[in-house]
């Protein structure tokens, strides 16, 4: 009787967790974006390509320009000269300690694109870089579409294909195989008009903006871990210490 | 007032020792306060629930100097903390992996308290003091959840201040009156941001305080369930002392020394290598602000939230739910008048009580995983059934407090059949044929938990023995 609830409960928790394995498989899977926050030169050109085709539209209002020539191993000079573009609010151009912001309305761009485009600084941290990576690479023709283009990451995504000229342009092209609720849809993507880069370039572009935003997630992800391994081998060492301490305080207690 | 005993302290002590008993209370709650000397693994997590609480109020601190209440304000000032503050990150995650880390402390201390019969013996005032900062702990953490003011922020808030309206009459009063507005907005935040200071800071450590003084009156509970305070006098430190008691300091002073070490390691390794805690220490929405126009795809509590949560959804009725959810809290307080069986330690009970209280902690778990994960037919049976078990435990408990005339069959059958009658007249919907076949299928939950708890020791004598206790605590 015990066996028999026993297999009985073990078949049922077998049933529960594949039906919950059927019923999460109903997203786009990702890519893997194998970012390394610690590759500066990647960081730097992403933080480069950032500021040329994204931050006229998103924002990174929570970083401050000059943390991230810290980080990156960039002067305030070069900062100043090749990312900001912006100026404050005497005209001049802003300062080096200024948080990365844009000259966007969020009024006028909810009417040009129907919601304002996000601050980008969490992104990483909302979405994770693997969806940030493959959403870059997913944008394809759609004629439906008020910008042209669709992607498959983020259905009818309001943005057009800002990097199209790099990339160039892919269509979707789907097959069905079975019938009705049984179909499945298998989707790839071809390219109708070269960019000017190779895939191969364009994949390291969208790797290193992938990795710039993974790194202006959170700035602190790389000093942390070396702190982390400090604190812990000490902590070991007090493990140890500590064990025998209250080893030697116990030996007369029985 | 009573003379306060004389001491032989001279010099600075002596000075002191004349206007402030300090010595003195050193002597009555660590030197010569006389613990069981066989605590074991779980008495560990007394000491580590304080540790967590200084840590928090000490992060805390150190947060409210840069944090701003403000919902214009908030979300862009712990980002500030996080890049700007020199160490601000280590601070921030200090507090976010110490608020989970909280309540793994002390769910762990409270399964103590169940397992040994910790509320036994004139305890129970300790666990009701206990409850009462466990509610603390937990309004405290719902409020400071709030104050990032990102999307959960807003949303967990949004739901949990809700439930207040599915109550009769003054329920939208009641629940205005807590937002300080008929929307949750500034004036909700700026006052969950005073009253996140003010518990943690004035009336946890007074709860805190009042928990061990009782605690040290009575004395503490220990593995064996042995009562020390009755066994033989005399030890190698005092004559009146209980022969199986050792001072609290030196020897339990340096044994959570270990315990201490052994914990920050954990905690430290989260804190510097996951912070996020795999999405459930600080969640994912959590990094985009707060956006009233834009409800997330699914809304979980944090996990120490979530068993409570599953309970509510367990049942359709908002009003009934919370009253539910408020109930699995509130029927906790009563558990020593519940458990009246004279034993305390599961070592010596029946193997019928020792199931029990382990799959109550299964069941925990599952209700707190179904509180994270979205509603599907399955999951939403399963978190019904865990509920049903829930509340089911406390009569089983009740049951086998004299395991030597419970009428364990019967009681099987009343209990079933109280299942059945709910299933059947507040849960079935004819024509809804999923529902029916999991409601079905997922039968086997409660008639498992009832036979494993009371049939078995109904046909197996062995498992409804309870053994002896001995006079004096073992190892």
């Amino acid at each position: 009787m015990k066996k028999l609830i026993v297999s009985v409960m073990f078949a049922l928790s077998a049933t529960l967790l594949t039906t919950t394995a059927i019923a999460n498989t109903d997203t786009v899977a990702l890519e893997h974006a194998n970012v390394d926050i610690s590759n500066k030169a990647s960081l730097q050109r992403g933080v480069k390509y950032y500021a040329n085709y994204c931050m006229g539209c998103h924002s990174l209002a929570y970083s401050r320009y000059n943390r991230i020539a810290t980080d990156l191993d960039l002067t305030n000079e070069q900062v100043v000269k090749n990312l900001i573009f912006t100026r404050n609010a005497d005209g001049e151009p802003e300062n080096p300690g200024a948080l990365m912001k844009n000259a966007m309305s969020p009024k006028h761009s909810a009417e040009w694109f129907g919601a304002p485009p996000p601050d980008l600084t969490l992104e990483a941290r909302v979405r994770s870089p693997d969806w940030i990576y493959s959403y870059l690479k997913a944008f394809y023709l759609d004629p439906t579409r008020p910008m042209g283009v669709n992607n498959t990451v983020f259905p009818n995504v309001g943005m057009p294909h800002v990097l199209w000229e790099l990339q160039g342009l892919q269509e979707k092209h789907c097959t069905k195989e079975g019938e009705g609720a049984h179909a499945v849809e298998h989707c790839e993507m071809k390219v109708v008009k070269q960019g000017s880069m190779t895939p191969m370039e364009y994949d390291q572009m969208a790797r290193d903006i992938t990795n710039f935003l993974a790194y202006v997630g959170e700035p602190a992800q790389n000093t942390r871990k070396g702190y982390g391994i400090a604190v812990l081998l000490f902590l070991s060492l007090f493990a140890v210490v500590a064990y025998f301490l209250k080893k030697e305080y116990w030996k007369d207690v029985h | 007032m009573a003379e306060r005993p004389a001491h032989n302290y001279t010099g600075f002590l002596g000075w002191v020792e004349d206007r402030f008993p300090m010595m003195e209370t050193w002597q009555a709650h660590l030197a010569g306060y006389y613990a069981p000397k066989n605590f074991n693994f779980w008495y560990f997590f007394g000491s580590l629930a304080m540790l967590v609480l200084v840590i928090q109020i000490v992060s805390g601190l150190f947060l409210a100097f840069h944090y701003k209440p403000d919902t214009a304000l908030a979300f862009a000032s712990v980002e500030y903390i996080m890049r700007d503050v020199p160490g601000g990150w280590f601070i921030r995650y200090m507090h976010s992996t110490g608020a989970s880390a909280f309540f793994i402390v002390v769910y762990l201390h409270m399964f103590r308290a169940l397992i040994y019969g910790s509320y036994k013996g004139k305890r129970e005032l300790i666990w009701l003091i206990g409850m009462a900062i466990y509610l603390a702990l937990m309004a405290t953490a719902f409020m400071g959840y709030l104050l990032p003011w990102g999307q959960m922020s807003y949303w967990g808030a949004q739901v949990i201040i809700n439930l207040f309206n599915t109550i009769p009459v003054i329920g939208e009063g009641l629940s205005t009156w807590i937002r300080g507005d008929f929307v949750l907005g500034d004036a909700t935040l700026n006052r969950f941001f005073a009253l996140h200071f003010f518990l943690p800071s004035l009336v946890l450590p007074a709860l805190v305080f009042v928990h061990i003084v009782a605690l040290h009156a009575v004395g503490s509970n220990n593995p064996d369930g042995v009562e020390i305070k009755q066994g033989p006098k005399g030890n190698r430190w005092s004559d009146t002392a209980p022969s199986d008691g050792i001072p609290f300091h030196p020897y339990y002073s340096v044994k959570d020394i270990l315990g201490v070490v052994v914990f920050l390691i954990g905690f430290f390794a989260i804190l510097f290598f996951m912070p996020e805690g795999g999405g459930y220490f600080l969640e994912q929405p959590n990094f985009e602000p707060a956006n009233a126009m834009k409800t997330p795809l699914h809304i979980a509590p944090v996990w120490y939230f979530t068993p409570f949560y599953t309970v509510l959804r367990a049942i359709p009725d908002p009003f009934l739910g919370t009253l539910a959810m408020f109930g699995a809290i509130a029927v906790l307080f009563v558990l020593p008048w519940i458990d009246r069986n004279p034993m305390k330690s599961w070592r010596y009970r029946n193997t019928a009580h020792k199931i029990n209280l382990l799959l109550f902690a299964a069941v925990f778990f599952v209700l707190g995983w179904m509180g994270v994960e979205a509603v599907t037919p399955a999951f939403k049976e399963l978190g019904t059934r865990m509920t049903q078990i829930y509340f089911i435990f406390f009569v089983v408990l009740w049951i086998h407090s004299t395991p030597a005339k419970a009428k364990y069959v019967m009681w099987f059958g009343i209990l079933l059949a109280g299942v059945v009658a709910y299933d059947m007249m507040f849960r079935y919907i004819p024509g809804d044929a999923e529902a029916t076949s999991q409601m079905l299928i997922q039968f086997i939950w409660p008639v498992a938990y009832l036979a494993l708890t009371l049939l078995l020791p109904a046909f197996k004598a062995s498992c409804n023995a309870e053994k002896p206790v001995p006079d004096r605590v073992t190892g």
